[in-house]
């Protein structure tokens, strides 16, 4: 990603941004509500257009493929969206199954197979006759992992993957994503507000404020940065008020 | 100019780029290797035709009556209720079956359509679509358009049998005809001309369907009050599109 800029008509969301992940990593773009994380991701997906700057994924500059190309790019790609985003008029076995159906030409006794080991992998065995609306929000999400997974992606992408979960089972999550990282040897970007989550699972963290990138660093070396606005962030403070106290004098004194 | 009918132009533009991608998808999607879904179309063509069958059937038959006893009563005024089966053969064939199952159709199918796509991107599974490389023009838009296009018109040639023997029952009993004499009276009257007429229309008005469902459903905003919203737009444009249509394209054929 370079100096990359997007804007939801005249408001700009995204300033500047450089950023990239290596490959194998766990990179976790953290930030808080509005600081452009869900933007940010958008655009990795290719979702969004962006305003200004190049965005490469695997090699290829996302700008300059055309749609079948794109179509062929996001097969090396897999997302677990927030709430899951599985299809509700079809089973979780045939929700994990549709990439398998459009992407590759396998008979559909081997597709019941991969579909079975996707989800004995997210440790979802035996619900994939269940319809979404049948399973929990955690189930939900690691339904939609086995989706993901399913044409075995280079690249991982994970939207908020505790959010509304308990502690318990989001710590659960966590260590999936660490396991299949693991077991895959992918490439997982995870945007993310829970710090918690973010220091377990992160290789390096990417940390975003107003759509501007404040840090990109390790766990360790982000828990010793200086900078007053991340330990806010990290420590979970509202930004200090900045008060101009020599310029309040000044008024109050009656001058300019 | 404006905001409604700079909006209104944007959905028209829309409206026309969708329709233009489905048919490239239908005719080139086999040679992209990424075809419409055959099990898809079928799925929708029983949702959209053979679950509407009852209904259909209904409406057809109480529209039927209803124009055998208006036909009979205003004829009846110049003691010509002999020539019953005329208006009520040209008028059902050209304007009756056609409009009745395209409003039928919008209320039912077009308001469906709009509530899936709706829900379907505020759950985010047309991004979810996109990203598994997916087109969801190919896999949602495209097989819901065959599907109509095909379906309309057979609900369209249902509702005149159903409608003409409906009718026929009324007539023939009201004027102590038989129903094979009020029959071979009706196919006398009616060519080829007159239900090609209605089928015209019919097909366009699934396109229109469609389109009117797709746009709403898929540029809803704002939650589920937001599905709500695209629901009720899509009945009331899809109906009044219809409408509208259905006067242009008598003028345009009649001239």
């Amino acid at each position: 990603m370079h100096h990359l800029d997007a804007h939801y008509g005249s408001v700009q969301v995204l300033f500047d941004v450089n950023l990239t992940v290596q490959a194998g990593e766990v990179m976790v773009i953290m930030g808080g509500s509005g600081s452009g994380k869900s933007t940010l991701l958008r655009h990795l997906l290719g979702l969004e257009v962006p305003s200004a700057g190049s965005l490469t994924v695997l090699g290829r500059n996302m700008s300059r493929l055309d749609p079948l190309e794109l179509t062929g790019l996001r097969r090396q790609m897999g997302v677990a969206f927030q709430g899951g985003a599985l299809f509700s008029s079809m089973t979780v076995a045939e929700n994990v199954k549709l990439p398998l159906r459009e992407h590759a030409e396998l008979d559909e006794t081997t597709m019941d197979i991969i579909a079975r080991l996707k989800l004995e992998v997210v440790d979802l065995a035996g619900v994939g006759d269940l319809m979404p609306s049948e399973l929990s929000g955690g189930m939900l999400k690691r339904a939609a992992v086995a989706r993901a997974i399913v044409l075995d992606p280079k690249l991982l992408f994970f939207d908020e993957p505790s959010a509304g979960l308990d502690p318990a089972v989001a710590a659960a999550f966590d260590d999936l994503i660490l396991r299949l990282r693991q077991a895959m040897d992918m490439t997982i970007v995870v945007v993310t507000h829970e710090m918690e989550s973010a220091f377990k699972i992160a290789d390096r963290i990417t940390v975003l404020d107003r759509g501007r990138v404040l840090a990109v660093d390790s766990a360790e070396g982000l828990r010793g940065n200086p900078s007053r606005r991340i330990q806010n962030l990290l420590n979970r403070r509202p930004e200090d008020p900045e008060v101009d106290a020599a310029g309040y004098l000044r008024r109050l004194a009656g001058g300019a | 100019m404006g905001r409604g009918a700079v909006r209104s132009l944007d959905e028209i533009g829309y409206s026309a780029a969708l329709l233009g991608e489905s048919l490239r998808w239908v005719f080139a999607g086999r040679r992209w290797r990424q075809p419409v879904r055959l099990a898809a179309v079928a799925a929708q063509m029983t949702e959209m035709g053979i679950l509407a069958l009852p209904i259909a059937t209904l409406l057809s038959a109480t529209v039927g009556l209803m124009l055998a006893i208006q036909s009979l009563y205003s004829l009846g005024l110049f003691g010509a209720e002999s020539l019953a089966h005329v208006g009520i053969a040209l008028s059902v064939t050209r304007e009756f079956s056609p409009l009745i199952m395209g409003i039928l159709v919008a209320g039912r199918s077009g308001s469906a359509l709009a509530a899936r796509l709706a829900t379907m991107s505020i759950n985010q599974e047309l991004d979810a679509l996109k990203v598994i490389g997916v087109d969801p023009v190919r896999f949602l838009v495209a097989p819901a358009l065959l599907a109509l296009v095909v379906m309309l018109p057979v609900l369209t040639m249902w509702a005149n049998l159903v409608a003409l023997a409906a009718a026929g029952l009324y007539v023939s009993t009201a004027l102590d005809l038989s129903m094979a004499a009020y029959l071979s009276g009706t196919i006398a009257v009616l060519s080829p001309g007159d239900l090609w007429h209605g089928l015209g229309k019919s097909t366009l008005f699934a396109v229109l369907i469609v389109l009117v469902g797709v746009v709403n459903g898929s540029l809803v905003a704002g939650g589920a009050e937001g599905v709500g919203r695209a629901t009720t737009r899509s009945v009331v444009q899809g109906i009044s599109a219809i409408v509208v249509t259905d006067m242009i394209f008598a003028f345009v054929v009649t001239q």
